[in-house]
C-alpha cells in the first residue's frame, strides 16, 4: 500500500475524528478514501459507544452533576465512539455556540445540549440555530431568562449576531448596529425556561424551554433594514439571507478542519487565508439549504483539504484523545480516566466550560510555555509506556528485520509508525545523531530486544516533544 | 543574588468579565445611583465611605484600609473612546492599547522587550494561570506561563540520566533556524523559554517562607505565586495574573456573586501587600487592578449588562494614594449611548504614568500615543 495513502488517511482521521492506530489506518486506506468520507458523514450507519455499559459501571457518567464527571463522559465517548465525525462536530459546535458550565451549573441539561449537537450537528445549521436559541442551557447562559418585554437583556441578542451567525463585520464593514442588537433582543423576549425551582436544596432540575407570549414584545422592530413584528424565528430567517452568515460559518469550518485562521475578532478586517476555498464552501452551504453534511463532503474531498497536512495546531482535545487512541488506553470502562480528562484543562481547554462565549482561541494561541510543557509531558509519558497496547504494537513492528538497524532507518520507521509525522530536515538529523551516538541498534537476541524496545519508546518520546508534533 | 538596589516591578491583576465599577466605588450621595440600582443598590449605611460622595463596596474592608493608609490610587471614570462591549475585544483593547484595529503585541510584552532587549532572562515576564494574556505577548519576548509553580518542568517523566540527554536533543531541535515559518518559530521560542525557565522557577516555593496566610481561591493563589517569585529574586519585572475567566460578568445574580468576588480581591491584595512588607520589599512593587469594562448604569433586575467607564486601582507603598479622575456624572443626559458611564481618564494615561514614572520608559510607542500623566506616582 502506498505510504501516501496512509498519510492522507491519517490526515482525514485526525481532522474528521481524533486519529487512529496504524492497523485502523491501513484497513481504512484499503477500503478507500471516499468510502471512509461517506462513513464519517453518515454516523447513523455506525455503532455509538455502549452508553448502558458505561452507566452501569460508572453511574456518575450518566446524570452527573459535577463538571468533572460530565467531562469524563465526553472524553470517554470521544475516545471510543464509532462515529468520530459526530463527536468532532459536537466539539466544533461546542466551541462555536458556546455555553459554559461555570455559569449554567446544570449537569443533565449541559449533556442534553451536547446531544443537540450530535443530533443536528451534521444537518441544517438553520435548524440548529433555532434549536440552540430554544435550548435551556443557552437561554440561561446568555441570560435570556432575564430578557423581558419592556426590560430587555441584550446578552443573547448581541452574541447571536456577533458570534453565532454573521460576526461583527465582513470585508472591513460592520454587519449590524447597536439598534439591530436591541431589535434582536426584543424579538427574543419571552423565550424562557421552566421550571424555575431554586437550586437549593435539591440541586438543578432538568429545565425545559418555555415560550411565554405574554412576556414577548410583539411590537414592530427593524432588523437589518427590515421592519415587522419579528419573533425569534423571523430574526434567524433574516440572518440566513445574509451572505455574512455563510461566510462566517464557512470560515469557522475552514479554521476547524483545514488550516488555522486568525482569531475571530480579527475576521472583520482580515481576509480569509484561502478565499477560493471559502467560496467553494459557501456555495455548497447555500446551494444545499444550509445543510452541513454536503458542505463537509465537499470539504473533505477538496484539494485544499488534501493539501493541508500539518497546517493546524492540535487542540488540547486533539492531543489528549489522539494520544489515548494511539496508545489504545481507556478503550473500556475502567478507573483512571479522571486524571487523563484533567489534562485537557491543563493544556488550556476546560471542556464544557470555555473561557467565554467566544469559545477558545485556537491555533498558535493554544501554545504558551505552560501549555507546551503540559502537552509534551503528557504525550511523552504515554508513548514511553511499553505496557500500553498501542505502544507494544509499534515496538513489535519495529522489532522485525535485520539484526542491526541503521539509525536513519530507525528514526524514519518511528516517525512513520507514530503518524506518519513529517519533520524538518534539521529535526530528523538531530534524532538520527542521537540514535547514532547511543550505540548500535541491535535487535537479534532477547537481551538486545529489551534494550531495543526501550530505545524505540525513547525515540517516540523525542518525536512527540518536537514542534512538528504539535501540528495536525 | 540579592542586591540593595532592587529593580522596580509591575504586578497586574485582571478582573475578567467586566467589573461593576458603580458597585465597587459607590457614589452613595447621588440619588441617581439608587434610581438606577433599585435591586442592586448598596444601602448608604453599608458603604465604606472615603469622603462625602463615594465609598467602597462593603466587602472591600482590606482595600479600604490600604486606601486610608494612603497607598492606593483609585482612578475614577477610566475607559477609552468609542467603547466596545464585547469581552474579548475590549480586553484586547486594554491589552494592546489599540482600539481601532487588531494587533498582536501587548503593552506588557513590549515593556518586557524594553527592559530586557536581548531576552537574557526568560523570567523577565511571568504569567500565572493558563493561557497567556495578549498584554504579555510581543514577538521575540519569552514569557513564562505557569499553571502550578511547584511541579513545573519539561520531560519530567524520563529517568534522570536519560533525561539530561533527551533535554540536550530537545535544545538542538528547538534551536532557531531559517525558513520554518512564524508559527514553528514561535513554538521553538516557547520551548526554549520553557526549558530555561522551568528549573529556575522551581526554587521559588522552596525558598519562600512567610507568616501571611492567603485565602483559598484562584485570585489569592495567583497573588501568592507572584509574591513567591518576586521574593526569590529571579529578576522578574512584570508579573501577571487574572481572576478565573469572566467571573465578573454579572448579568444575573450579581448581589451575592459580586460581593464574594470583591471580598476575594480585597483579601488577596491585602495579603500580597502584607507579604511584601513582612519581607521589607513593599517599596519595589506597584500593583494594577483593572477590568475590561464596567457595567450599565441601570441594573436589569438581577444583574447588570456590559457597560463602559469604570474604576481601576494602583496600589503600593510608593503610590500616592487618593482619588484620581472624576466620578462620571450620573445625570440622565450625561450617560454615554443612553446608559453608560462616560469615561474621563483614558486607561492609556494610567499605563503611561506607570511606564514613565515607575519604570522610566518612554510610553508613547508602547501605549500608541501621547497620554496625560497622572499624579499617583
Amino acid at each position: 500500500m502506498a505510504n501516501d495513502d496512509i498519510a492522507l488517511m491519517a490526515h482525514l482521521i485526525r481532522r474528521a475524528g481524533f486519529g487512529a492506530g496504524r492497523e485502523e489506518l491501513e484497513a481504512r486506506a484499503a477500503t478507500g478514501y471516499e468510502a471512509t468520507v461517506q462513513e464519517l458523514i453518515h454516523p447513523e450507519t455506525q455503532h455509538d459507544v455502549d452508553l448502558d455499559l458505561m452507566e452501569r459501571y460508572l453511574p456518575e457518567y450518566g446524570e452527573g452533576t459535577a463538571l468533572e464527571s460530565l467531562q469524563q463522559t465526553w472524553v470517554y465517548r470521544m475516545i471510543n465512539t464509532g462515529r468520530p465525525l459526530q463527536e468532532k462536530m459536537a466539539l466544533f459546535w461546542h466551541g462555536l455556540l458556546c455555553t459554559g458550565f461555570a455559569k449554567v451549573d446544570n449537569g443533565p441539561i449541559t449533556m442534553d445540549y451536547l446531544d443537540l449537537f450530535r443530533e443536528h450537528g451534521l444537518g441544517s445549521f438553520k435548524t440548529l440555530l433555532v434549536e440552540m436559541s430554544k435550548h435551556p442551557t443557552m437561554v440561561y447562559y446568555l441570560d435570556n431568562v432575564d430578557n423581558h418585554r419592556g426590560s430587555i437583556n441584550e446578552n443573547f441578542g448581541r452574541e447571536l449576531l456577533e458570534l453565532f451567525s454573521m460576526g461583527v463585520g465582513t470585508d472591513g464593514r460592520d454587519n449590524y448596529t447597536e439598534d439591530d442588537v436591541r431589535a434582536v433582543s426584543r424579538a427574543f423576549t419571552g423565550w424562557n425556561l421552566e421550571p424555575t425551582i431554586p437550586v437549593f436544596p435539591y440541586g438543578r432540575c432538568k429545565w425545559r424551554f418555555r415560550y411565554d407570549p405574554t412576556d414577548h414584545d410583539d411590537g414592530e422592530k427593524t432588523f437589518l433594514g427590515k421592519t415587522g413584528r419579528w419573533n425569534g424565528e423571523d430574526i434567524i430567517d433574516i440572518l440566513f439571507e445574509q451572505p455574512a452568515t455563510a461566510r462566517f460559518i464557512c470560515r469557522h469550518l475552514y479554521n476547524f478542519f483545514v488550516a488555522d485562521e486568525p482569531q475571530v475578532p480579527a475576521w472583520k478586517d482580515t481576509p480569509p487565508r484561502d478565499m477560493e476555498a471559502i467560496r467553494i464552501l459557501e456555495k455548497a452551504f447555500v446551494d444545499n439549504g444550509f445543510d452541513m453534511r454536503p458542505v463537509l463532503h465537499t470539504l473533505f474531498n477538496s484539494e485544499f483539504f488534501k493539501d493541508a497536512l500539518f497546517l493546524k495546531m492540535k487542540s488540547p482535545a486533539d492531543v489528549v484523545i489522539g494520544t489515548m487512541r494511539l496508545v489504545k488506553e481507556h478503550q473500556e470502562v475502567k478507573p483512571g480516566l479522571f486524571p487523563i480528562m484533567l489534562e485537557t484543562t491543563f493544556m488550556g481547554q476546560d471542556l464544557l466550560n470555555p473561557p467565554s462565549v467566544e469559545g477558545w482561541h485556537t491555533g498558535r494561541e493554544w501554545i504558551d510555555s505552560g501549555t507546551l510543557v503540559e502537552r509534551i509531558n503528557f504525550v511523552a509519558d504515554h508513548v514511553g509506556d511499553r505496557s500500553l497496547p498501542g505502544i507494544r504494537l509499534i515496538v513489535d513492528r519495529m522489532s522485525n528485520g535485520t539484526s542491526i538497524v541503521p539509525p536513519e532507518e530507525f528514526v524514519d520507521s518511528c516517525l512513520d509508525l507514530i503518524g506518519p509525522v513529517e519533520v524538518q530536515k534539521d529535526t530528523r538529523s538531530a534524532l538520527i545523531d542521537y540514535s547514532a551516538n547511543s550505540g548500535e541498534l541491535r535487535r537479534a537476541t532477547e537481551e538486545e530486544s529489551g534494550d531495543f524496545s526501550r530505545r524505540v519508546t525513547e525515540m517516540l518520546q523525542l518525536i512527540v516533544s518536537t514542534a512538528e508534533y504539535q501540528y495536525t | 543574588m540579592a542586591t540593595e538596589q532592587r529593580e522596580r516591578v509591575i504586578v497586574v491583576l485582571s478582573l475578567s468579565g467586566g467589573n461593576d465599577g458603580l458597585n465597587t466605588l459607590i457614589p452613595y450621595s447621588d440619588a441617581n445611583y439608587y434610581d438606577y440600582r433599585p435591586t442592586l443598590g448598596i444601602a448608604e449605611d453599608q458603604v465604606l465611605r472615603i469622603n462625602d460622595e463615594v465609598g467602597f463596596h462593603p466587602s472591600m474592608v482590606e482595600m479600604k484600609q490600604i486606601y486610608d493608609e494612603g497607598h492606593m490610587a483609585v482612578i475614577q471614570g477610566v475607559g477609552y473612546p468609542k467603547p466596545n462591549r464585547s469581552h474579548f475585544r475590549s480586553m484586547d483593547i486594554w491589552h494592546t492599547c489599540e482600539p481601532d484595529k487588531i494587533v498582536d503585541e501587548g503593552w506588557l510584552g513590549q515593556t518586557i522587550r524594553e527592559l530586557d532587549p536581548n531576552a537574557e532572562n526568560v523570567l523577565s515576564g511571568v504569567n500565572f494561570g493558563r493561557g497567556l494574556p495578549r498584554a504579555m505577548v510581543a514577538s521575540g519576548v519569552p514569557v513564562s506561563s505557569v499553571g502550578d509553580l511547584s511541579t513545573y518542568g519539561l520531560l519530567t517523566g524520563i529517568e534522570q540520566d536519560q533525561r539530561i540527554q533527551a533535554l540536550e536533543v530537545f535544545s538542538r531541535m528547538y534551536a532557531p533556524a531559517i525558513g520554518a515559518g512564524p508559527v514553528t518559530d514561535y513554538i521553538w521560542e516557547t520551548g526554549r523559554a520553557a526549558l530555561k525557565g522551568a528549573d529556575i522557577l522551581k526554587v521559588a516555593p522552596e525558598m519562600y517562607s512567610s507568616t501571611v496566610e492567603y485565602g483559598n481561591n484562584a485570585i489569592a493563589n495567583g497573588m501568592k505565586s507572584i509574591a513567591q517569585v518576586h521574593l526569590a529574586d529571579l529578576g522578574s519585572r512584570i508579573l501577571y495574573t487574572t481572576s478565573p475567566y469572566n467571573v465578573f460578568d454579572t448579568h444575573a445574580n450579581e448581589a451575592a456573586m459580586h460581593s464574594r468576588l470583591l471580598g476575594e480581591v480585597s483579601g488577596a491584595v491585602a495579603d500580597f501587600n502584607d507579604d511584601l512588607r513582612e519581607h521589607g520589599r513593599g517599596e519595589e512593587v506597584i500593583l494594577l487592578v483593572f477590568s475590561e469594562f464596567g457595567r450599565r448604569a441601570r441594573d436589569n433586575g438581577g444583574g447588570t449588562d456590559h457597560g463602559t467607564g469604570s474604576v481601576c486601582f494602583v496600589i503600593g507603598d510608593q503610590v500616592k494614594g487618593g482619588l484620581y479622575g472624576e466620578y462620571p456624572s450620573l445625570e440622565d443626559g450625561d450617560l454615554e449611548d443612553g446608559g453608560d458611564l462616560l469615561h474621563n481618564v483614558d486607561f492609556r494615561s494610567v499605563y503611561a504614568t506607570m511606564l514613565e514614572k515607575w519604570i522610566g520608559l518612554e510610553s508613547r510607542p508602547i501605549v500608541r500615543g501621547n497620554f496625560e500623566q497622572l499624579g499617583f506616582l
